[in-house]
């Protein structure tokens, strides 16, 4: 991989170049302690310090809600004429970000390609951020505090520079761009980044075994604690909205006044919701709170092992940080693994 | 990140297909076969499709529902499916005009191992809408007749005007070819002239070798119940017992996240599961 470093100094600089491969969204301050991605002028406004951004950046691929097709009584759904043209350059992106979107490509590659995601995917540049973990934060644990693929550019804070591994090709064009900005990784750039590596991995403050997880998982799936978090949930659906590996969606048709065209549209979906798996009839297969809660944790932990080879749960710490029930996802892992049933 | 993928060539999955709905036969109350027809000549010579495969319909300003295709790929030009009113979707489209254009989608799921199930015998099991996916599978059967050893079908329904196809079953019964064994729970016409009781009670007249034979078997859950029952004390291995799953679905590709059951997408790994299979998944059977 190309690695080369950009002094601070010449940060407000090259962010300036950024403009012209789309508009640059970075993470910017939203009321007191909140953060959002949202478009930037220049660099001053950006904080770099931010650990989490309330929404992830799915946001920007897997839109909360899109209309997938317009229809017209007689003659059947269109595409519409264009996803979006639009190119954005996202900055800021931390390593568990970059972890979700792998995820969600994984989801809406495969077999059958899901073309919205991907068309607007496709039209954005990714550049990380190396960030200090906070309290919440636990994606040592869930092996996604490093990140190696996905990204464009990378830039790792190593003093008064920053080191830049270029992922891409188009990584590679944005540096050439500002080409007098950066310069070559020298002895001292090596060992400032290798110290403050074993640095950022000493300040996590949560760690949880997880690597044998979808076992006990297996092994616990009658377990008190799922009823125990199912009572204290409110099935509000929020942990879902601000997870950067959840996907689920439902579509629904959306009549116009006229009676006779309209959209097809897709929105954001979570499985806490009462009605997720209800079917025509009235059956519900997960109609009890404490069974939809569990399948959350299982899908995230047992199910998407099996079927994508990795848990989806990046450890970013989200979910815990937005529950109005102050449901940690830790916690309850932690409960799951030390529970001894009489 | 437009270096690391090339995806301009893919088309839509979502984007139902123009198609109409060329004939509609009423079947019992609240149930109707639909003949379906795609506008495009390529589709129509195109579309093909395993027994137990399902489609997605689209009823334009409406929505999209999973149903399954009870037509036969050995008769293709149409598709038919057999849909049971029952909500938003399937109200509009009983209330269709003649010739309506619909949107169709598919064909979506893993379908019957048809490569596992011939040369073998071939027991399907159906209760009520149960049948819509088997009568696929049993026309399928009866049109490759020399593939397949016996082929007995067992269709229980709770009275003689609740049964699907029945007047297309009933001439079965005198055919050599397949063993047709249908069954009421009740009759109070006096008319009936097969069997009465639940279906579990036609595994008296039929003569079934467990170490030959497939079973497919659709319908309510408690009709799987016994039937379960019965096949395993007949010493049937959970893997030769096949089911068809439904589950809530949005999409039918394996994207929505609706139709997951613990670590299977119903729609891409299912609808059809083996019995060994589906004890597997948690909040099963
Ligand atoms: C693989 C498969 C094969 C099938 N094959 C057949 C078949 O051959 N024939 C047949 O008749 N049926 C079949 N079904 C069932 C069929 O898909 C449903 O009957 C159909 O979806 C009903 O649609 P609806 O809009 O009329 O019903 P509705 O109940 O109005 O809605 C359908 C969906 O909307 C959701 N919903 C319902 N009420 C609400 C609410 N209050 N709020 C939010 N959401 C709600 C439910 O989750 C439900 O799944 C099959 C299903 C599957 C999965
Ligand atoms: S955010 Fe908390 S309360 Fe809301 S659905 Fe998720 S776990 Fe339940
Ligand atoms: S489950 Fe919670 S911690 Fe894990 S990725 Fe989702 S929001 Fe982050
Ligand atoms: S129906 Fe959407 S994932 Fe299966």
């Amino acid at each position: 991989m190309k690695i080369i470093t950009l002094p601070k100094e010449n940060f407000a600089e090259f962010v300036g170049h950024l403009c012209s491969f789309g508009e640059i969204h970075a993470p910017i301050k939203r009321g007191d302690r909140s953060f959002v991605f949202a478009p930037v002028k220049d660099a001053s406004e950006i904080e770099l310090d931010c650990v989490r951004t309330i929404l992830p950046l799915k946001k920007y691929f897997f839109r909360p809600m899109e209309v997938m097709f317009n229809f017209c009584a007689g003659e059947g759904y269109e595409i519409p004429s264009e996803v979006t043209d639009k190119r954005i350059v996202v900055f800021g992106a931390h390593p568990c970000d970059i972890h979700g979107l792998n995820i969600l490509d994984m989801v809406f590659n495969g077999r059958y390609v899901d073309t919205y995601y991907l068309a607007r995917k496709s039209k954005a540049a990714i550049i990380g951020l190396d960030c200090i973990p906070d309290d919440l934060c636990f994606c040592r644990s869930t092996r996604t505090d490093f990140v190696d693929t996905g990204f464009d550019l990378f830039l790792s804070d190593i003093g008064d520079k920053y080191l830049v591994r270029v992922g891409t090709s188009l990584g590679d064009d944005m540096v050439r761009a500002a080409e007098s900005l950066f310069y070559e990784v020298q002895k001292e750039d090596r060992d400032a980044y290798k110290r403050k590596s074993i640095e950022r991995r000493e300040s996590f403050k949560t760690e949880i075994q997880l690597q044998d997880l979808p076992g006990i998982m297996d092994l616990e799936y009658e377990s008190q604690v799922w009823q125990d978090v199912g009572e204290t949930c409110l099935s509000c659906g929020t942990c879902s909205m601000v997870c950067p590996t959840c996907y689920c969606y439902s579509v629904f048709d959306e009549l116009d006044l006229d009676g006779s065209s309209g959209r097809r549209k897709r929105r954001w979906d979570c499985c806490l919701f009462k009605d997720y798996a209800l079917v025509a009839g009235g059956h519900n297969f997960r109609a009890k709170r404490s069974s939809r809660v569990k399948n959350r944790y299982f899908h995230k932990q047992r199910g998407f092992v099996s079927l994508y080879g990795r848990p989806s749960c990046v450890g970013c710490g989200r979910c815990k940080a937005q529950c109005p029930s102050g449901i940690d996802i830790v916690d309850v892992i932690t409960k799951l693994r030390s529970e001894t049933r009489v | 990140m437009s270096d690391a993928h090339n995806y301009t060539s893919d088309e839509n999955p979502y984007l139902p297909k123009p198609a109409r709905i060329i004939r509609t036969l009423p079947q019992i109350l609240d149930h109707q076969l639909f003949q379906i027809r795609f506008e495009k000549e390529e589709m129509i010579n195109n579309f093909t499709y395993r027994p137990g495969q399902f489609v997605m319909l689209s009823v334009i300003g409406t929505g999209e529902a999973p149903f399954s295709i009870s037509s036969s790929p050995t008769r293709p030009g149409i598709i038919e499916l057999c849909v049971r009113r029952i909500g938003h979707v399937t109200n509009a489209l009983f209330k269709l005009p003649p010739n309506a254009p619909v949107g169709i989608r598919g064909p979506y799921g893993n379908g019957f191992p048809l490569d596992k199930l011939e040369g073998n015998n071939l027991l399907l099991v159906a209760g009520g809408l149960g049948m819509a996916p088997l009568r696929s599978l049993l026309r399928y059967a009866l049109d490759n007749r020399s593939k397949f050893k016996d082929v007995i079908l067992m269709y229980g329904a709770r009275n003689p005007d609740d049964m699907l196809f029945k007047y297309e079953l009933l001439e079965l019964i005198e055919q050599p070819d397949v063993k047709c064994l249908l069954t009421v729970d009740t009759d109070n016409s006096g008319m009936w002239k097969a069997h009465v009781g639940v279906v579990t009670t036609l595994f008296d007249h039929a003569e079934i070798d467990p170490n030959n034979t497939y079973a497919a078997i659709c319908g309510p859950e408690i009709m799987f119940k016994y039937v379960l029952e019965e096949l395993l004390k007949r010493n049937f291995s959970k893997n030769r017992i096949l089911m068809s799953l439904e589950r809530n679905m949005q999409c039918g590709v394996g994207k929505c996240g609706h139709c997951m059951v613990g670590y299977k997408y119903t729609c891409l790994d299912g609808p059809i599961f083996n019995y060994w299979d589906a004890i597997n998944l948690p909040e099963m059977v």
